[in-house]
């Protein structure tokens, strides 16, 4: 029975298209409710256009976005269910499909996977028991953390197997000489925090999505965040991990020793390989010690050059405090207004906007280079107006509002984020010229990111989906950026929507021993298939 | 209308914070945690600078009684635009001790002293949720009362408070001079402008202590332990209303 809802449907009430390749072969009637080309639209009006699924709008979507072919992998069968269910009890092995929905959309609402069946392993053995199998069966899997990806790598695109972490959450010890976490990929950022704060120690990352985001998911994304500034990135902070391979194998790459050159370090191979060449179980994570004193100062800019000057007299004048360095323009802010109602921290409005926080040991110490070093930038007139924040509430408030810019743009309707490394100098230039180059055709063209580490977000905002916008962005945001030699993912990952474009950041000579290491580590290619390397 | 206004600023853990207890089961541990002005104490400040604004109020002067600290959220009210400020220094320990009933003579002579028209306070403090400061103050005085204010008006010579209730919301004529106390909605406070910090440190603070204001701080009260509230046990699943019943019975609670 097909309900007038299971069809997208533009505003005009023309019913889209009928694709005519559907396959017959998923052993589903293709009119039945859960078919993954067709979205369950309810009446809400911006959920209508948000959860269109970018992959079913035909030719005139990027190539980049439509959903790649299916490999060729066994189907699921009742005896592969009866088989996960002896390993992990039923409870742990989820085939109803309301049940599944939840880890078959991204966050952002825009990808849609087929998955069938999700798998809730508690630990190590119990992923290489199911990999294991997988192997044999040449069943294809996709492992998934908190979900909290937005470049599709979590979300399986055909009728992979889901292999959540999230039951994986024991924190296995901290050593509190040494400041080293020990834990199950399965632990959520913020718990982790939490578990640490009895030994005044923090998680060496902060990303908006902390509350729900996984180490593993982190580790296998080599997620960035607000403070890379400070901390480095994954590469430098995890010392150790355990990882599960294609076919089962248990490699142990644990250590938890700072210092470590016995060999190749083959765990960096798994920190950013998106979990297409083993499935990260455990991690061993340096932490740095909490800071005793936190400040922020939020303030307003009135153009792009003195957003550059503030910033580069923040490194001399804050130095070892700073902690995070963050700009975003006044397109964002607005957006933040209109669609979340949130206030701003200064009362007049400025074209950029910057925050930046200290961390250190001494209040006393660490307040007083930044009001000497506002003044100072308040007197050479990089800076125009702001405030300062000590009291933890107005910090977490004025964090919150950074950490809610994805939602508030999200509200326009249907939110399309470009995270790119670029030189510092092309961040507002890069913007503009989106602006113009999409016209009308986008609701919203802003732009913020970690001025510290030289990544923008760059955020295409539309009222209702339009293929049209995207195939207008896209190449040409890439080219953009590849011709200043950047980085068309800076922390994002490729995930499944980005990897056809590698090659504007890669040497094909690159990606081809990256295909040869995945051939290595997973010949039958089950292991999150379809993501990050492009096919040949 | 021009009044003078003396408004009040507890010294709190901030309520970002996680509150721990202390293994001695004494009180909770306060040494190196973060402290900030009570929520509802911002936005007493808050709307008396709006009142200044509004030309209601000429004066605001910013009162916090407590350990040397205080004058750093003393700071923080008068960056937000307090003209003054006075900190009333009671040392940490005998800090602990102190109740509404003290603060409460303390500010009713401060009013006195400094020809306060309206006293505004923070409806209650985030720590001791006692919600009795603004009461006392104004029983001390003998002067009207308005607390839970979301709206403060002028009407003629007098205020006109719309007031937080249970059943929803009611407006009464005060007299001036008044104690009114600070409900959540009256305000959203402002962040203090860089402009306004810098100003704020070269704005006079006066010391005085509870002895000056002949207030007698000896304890009414004393902590016999102070411990975290029961953890929360797991609960049990069961599979239809019939075992629910069972489990029921079987606890004694039917």
């Amino acid at each position: 029975m097909i309900s007038f809802r299971s069809f997208v449907v533009r505003p005009s009430s023309k019913l889209l298209f009928f694709p005519k390749h559907v396959p017959r072969q998923y052993g589903k009637s293709v009119f039945s409710k859960t078919s993954a080309y067709y979205e369950q639209i309810s009446s809400n009006p911006i959920r209508m256009a948000s959860t269109t699924s970018t992959r079913m709008m035909g030719s005139s979507m990027p190539e980049s976005r439509k959903r790649a072919k299916r490999g060729e992998y066994s189907q699921l069968e009742s005896d592969d269910i009866s088989h996960f269910s002896n390993l992990l009890g039923k409870h742990r092995v989820i085939t109803n499909e309301s049940e599944i929905e939840g880890y078959n959309v991204d966050w952002l609402r825009a990808i849609k996977g087929q998955s069938r069946l999700v798998l809730r392993p508690k630990n190590t053995n119990e992923v290489s028991k199911i990999m294991t199998y997988c192997y044999e069966r040449n069943l294809a899997v996709v492992p998934q953390g908190g979900n909290t990806g937005i470049a599709g790598g979590g979300i399986a695109v055909h009728d992979e197997i889901v292999i959540s972490t999230s039951l994986m959450n024991q924190i296995v010890d901290v050593d509190e000489w040494s400041g080293i976490l020990v834990c199950q990929s399965g632990c959520v950022l913020e718990t982790l925090n939490e578990h640490l704060s009895q030994y005044d120690l923090i998680v060496p990352l902060d990303l908006g999505a902390k509350e729900s985001c996984q180490l593993g998911g982190n580790v296998s994304t080599n997620a960035g965040g607000l403070r890379v500034l400070r901390y480095g990135s994954l590469h430098s902070s995890v010392v150790g991990c355990e990882v599960v391979l294609a076919d089962g194998t248990i490699l142990d790459c644990m250590n938890t020793m700072k210092k470590d050159n016995t060999g190749y370090h083959l765990k960096h191979l798994f920190i950013g390989s998106e979990g297409t060449l083993g499935i990260v179980t455990k991690v061993a994570i340096q932490c740095p010690p909490k800071p005793k004193a936190v400040n922020l100062a939020f303030v307003g800019i009135n153009n792009f050059q003195n957003v550059l000057e503030t910033f580069r007299l923040a490194k001399r004048d804050l130095g070892e405090v700073l902690s995070a360095c963050e700009y975003l323009d006044q397109e964002t802010l607005s957006a933040v207004f209109e669609n979340l109602q949130l206030k701003s921290p200064i009362e007049s409005s400025f074209p950029f906007y910057m925050m930046i926080e200290t961390s250190g040991s001494n209040g006393k110490h660490d307040e007083e280079k930044l009001s000497m070093f506002l003044e100072k930038a308040m007197s050479k007139e990089f800076v125009a107006d702001g405030t300062i924040a000590s009291q933890p509430s107005h910090i977490k408030n004025i964090w919150n509002i950074r950490e809610r810019f994805p939602e508030a743009l999200l509200k326009d309707g249907h939110l399309t984020v470009y995270d790119f490394s670029i030189p510092l100098e092309s961040f507002n230039e890069m913007v503009e010229e989106t602006r113009s180059h999409l016209g009308p055709l986008a609701k919203r063209v802003t732009g913020f990111g970690h001025l510290g580490d030289g990544n923008l977000h760059l955020n295409v905002t539309m009222e209702e989906f339009n293929p049209a916008t995207l195939a207008k962005a896209e190449p040409f945001v890439y080219n953009y950026v590849a011709q200043r030699k950047g980085s068309i993912s800076s922390e994002h990952g490729l995930g499944s929507i980005k990897r056809d474009y590698i090659y504007h950041s890669k040497s094909p000579q690159a990606v081809s021993y990256m295909r040869e290491l995945k051939r290595l580590l997973d010949p039958k290619g089950i292991l999150n298939p379809y993501k990050v390397i492009p096919n040949k | 209308m021009a009044m003078r206004a003396l408004v009040g600023c507890k010294r709190v853990i901030d309520y970002a914070v996680k509150v721990r207890v202390k293994p001695d089961k004494t009180g909770v541990v306060i040494d190196g945690v973060k402290h900030s002005m009570n929520p509802f104490d911002e936005i007493a400040v808050e709307e008396a600078v709006r009142m200044k604004e509004k030309k209601l109020v000429s004066e605001i002067v910013a009162v916090s009684c407590g350990p040397a600290q205080c004058q750093e959220t003393l700071r923080t009210a008068m960056a937000m635009g307090a003209d003054k400020a006075i900190h009333v220094e009671i040392p940490a320990k005998e800090f602990e001790l102190v109740q509404p009933i003290h603060i409460a003579k303390i500010l009713a002579k401060l009013a006195t002293d400094v020809k306060a028209d309206v006293v505004i306070l923070g409806k209650q403090a985030i720590d001791d949720d006692c919600n009795q400061t603004a009461q006392m103050t104004a029983a001390f005085l003998d002067w009207p009362q308005a607390v839970f204010a979301a709206k403060i008006e002028k009407d003629g010579d007098s205020l006109a408070v719309t007031r937080e209730i249970d059943g929803g919301t009611e407006t009464i004529k005060v007299n001036v001079p008044a104690v009114i106390s600070a409900d959540l909605r009256l305000n959203e406070p402002r962040y203090a402008t860089l402009p306004n910090i810098m100003k704020a440190k070269k704005k006079p603070m006066e010391k005085k202590t509870a002895k000056d204001l002949g207030v007698d701080l000896t304890p009414r009260i004393q902590v016999i332990s102070v411990e975290d509230p029961p953890v929360r046990e797991a609960g049990q699943k069961v599979d239809d209303v019939d075992q629910l019943i069972t489990k029921l019975k079987g606890l004694g609670r039917i």
